[in-house]
């Protein structure tokens, strides 16, 4: 049995710090949304499946699948948490994905949640570390924001980036998130805020790096065939499909690109039947700024080096050519790690759906694609949306 | 962390300290770190070790000014992803010069140090980092040994 399968209904926290929450509440917060969304009771509900990169290290909880739906009052509905480090939200909705189009359940929840503001910094970069190899890697001495640094080195090396042109990543992030309420950051930022902002790792500045946000993201998903009985607008999940590679850098092809983003993309398209024309907004994980450019060539969008000449024409804006993260990505937007995927999945949906607030809907869309990665890309999972 | 608490199977890492990779002899590839089957060949693969010499160039670097909790205390400190004369590619910090030296290209050369303190027991990790290729000290005990009139005995190299 296979079948096709849509988005009914999402619901989401604001990515940013609360303090006064931990991962139970954003988890009920989101889950409530999405359920009230679809107007259907929370006993409706078939299977929970949700990312979580880390609860053990952030919060000393472990076993957070039965935690959250015992809190969301489901017992005994089955619960399950994935984790694939920053990639845990979009690997989550693959598996939920599958849930639905292969006939085993009609009504999955699919989620992510991330509490990650209890620690002081050094030990969330230690905690991020540890998406990365951490015996080849993170032993040595470096860092996540280091990872991508060596990237940004090279890359500015063979492709002749300069730093200017990576600033505008950030700004025009921040420019999309100051239109977007759920956003972590709503300030707009200069070109010269960014070069000026302290050295994380070089060439990478504290404005080149998304923050460590708390929140969740949830999206409930049934079979296109039945979708309407739930709502007027389902989104058809064209395709996901995800790929893995080396966690390290060292034994990487080409340090400058993520093969399995070319991988995941090369099958989401092929399943899709859709070629890059015809989307028309994308939402990248743009950790650091760096990511984003690498993103948009590696999912096929520009051939390896161009894609600085969108951000140099500013044609990466709502209004642009191809409008990329328009809630402001993870770095205006808020990085909930193990919530991400699932937070651009909802992006996505509120655009085509016409949702987004004024000054950062994109006119028309009907197509949309959503591309998160684990690590430094060692999972890169890539979703393919429609309004059709 | 405690003693206890350090993987035990880390300390008996050979490969940690003296670059040892494998090779497979079918395809003749070079691996670091060490693997139990080749990728490319699968199971027709022939996985021997293989020591590295040490010697590699620079194919990107960053300075890290905010470590993780165990380096914080270092920082600022350069890592470089340096490329082997053998081909396989390692992350290790480059020492023994400033940040603002190292370059892509530059020649450098593995040698053994403590990498940082584990948790508040102190146990200490060691590893290779890089430093920059020094031949100096190699002419001056051949001048010093020549003009002792001594025969240099064993390539230093």
């Amino acid at each position: 049995m296979k079948r096709e399968v849509a988005i009914i209904s999402v619901g989401a926290t604001r990515f940013g710090e609360h303090w006064d929450k931990g991962i139970k509440d954003l988890a009920w917060e989101a889950g409530v949304k999405a359920v009230e969304e679809a107007g259907i009771s929370g006993r409706d509900i078939q299977y929970i499946v949700f990312g979580n990169m880390s609860g053990g290290m952030f919060e000393g909880q472990e076993h957070v699948g039965a935690l959250v739906a015992d809190f969301l009052g489901l017992n005994p509905v089955p619960a399950a948490r994935v984790e694939a480090a920053c990639a845990s939200g979009s690997v989550a909705f693959f598996h939920g994905y599958m849930a639905v189009a292969s006939g085993m359940y009609d009504l999955v929840a699919v989620g992510g949640v991330e509490k990650m503001t209890d620690v002081e910094s050094s030990r969330a970069t230690e905690i991020l570390a540890a998406a990365m190899d951490y015996e080849w890697e993170a032993y040595f001495g470096n860092t996540f924001p280091g990872v991508y640094a060596l990237m940004a080195t090279r890359y500015m090396h063979e492709y002749g980036l300069k730093p200017e042109t990576l600033a505008k990543v950030a700004v025009k992030n921040h420019h999309h998130g100051s239109m977007n309420p759920m956003a972590h950051f709503r300030n707009r930022i200069t070109v010269e805020d960014v070069l000026s902002s302290p050295v994380v790792a070089y060439p990478l500045r504290r404005n080149d790096c998304c923050p460590v946000s708390d929140g969740a993201a949830c999206v409930i998903l049934a079979p296109l065939e039945e979708a309407r009985k739930y709502t007027d607008t389902p989104i058809k999940v064209e395709a996901v499909a995800q790929a893995s590679d080396t966690l390290s850098l060292l034994e990487r092809r080409d340090i400058c690109t993520l093969d399995a983003t070319v991988q995941a993309a090369e099958k989401a398209f092929a399943k899709a039947k859709l070629t890059r024309k015809d989307v028309d907004l994308v939402e990248v994980h743009d950790c650091f700024t760096i990511a984003e450019i690498l993103a948009l060539e590696d999912l096929g969008f520009c051939p390896k080096g161009e894609a600085q000449k969108l951000y140099e024409e500013g044609e990466t804006y709502v209004g642009g050519k191809l409008p990329v993260n328009t809630d402001g990505g993870l770095k205006a937007g808020g990085h909930a790690v193990g919530a991400t995927g699932v937070k651009q999945i909802i992006e996505i949906v509120k655009q085509l759906r016409g949702e987004a607030e004024n000054g950062r809907q994109v006119d028309g869309a009907e197509v949309g694609l959503a591309h998160n990665v684990g690590g430094s890309g060692a999972t890169a999972v890539v979703t393919i949306l429609s309004r059709r | 962390m405690s003693a206890s608490d350090v993987p035990r199977h880390w300390r008996s890492m050979k490969e940690r300290y003296r670059l040892l990779g494998t090779y497979c002899e079918n395809c003749k590839s070079n691996f670091f770190p060490p693997r139990k089957i080749c990728p490319k060949c699968r199971r027709k693969g022939r996985i021997k070790q293989i020591e590295f010499s040490g010697r590699g160039k620079v194919f990107s670097y960053t300075v890290v000014n905010v470590g993780s909790k165990a380096f914080e205390k270092y920082a600022p400190y350069v890592i470089g992803l340096i490329e082997l004369e053998e081909g396989p590619r390692v992350i290790s910090q480059i020492v023994d010069c400033k940040p603002e030296d190292v370059y892509i290209g530059m020649e450098v050369e593995a040698c053994f140090r403590k990498l940082f303190e584990q948790g508040d027991s102190g146990i200490i990790s060691y590893g290779f980092k890089f430093r920059p290729v020094d031949d100096s000290w190699v002419e001056y005990y051949k001048k010093l040994l020549a003009d002792r009139k001594m025969k240099v005995l064993q390539s230093t190299g």
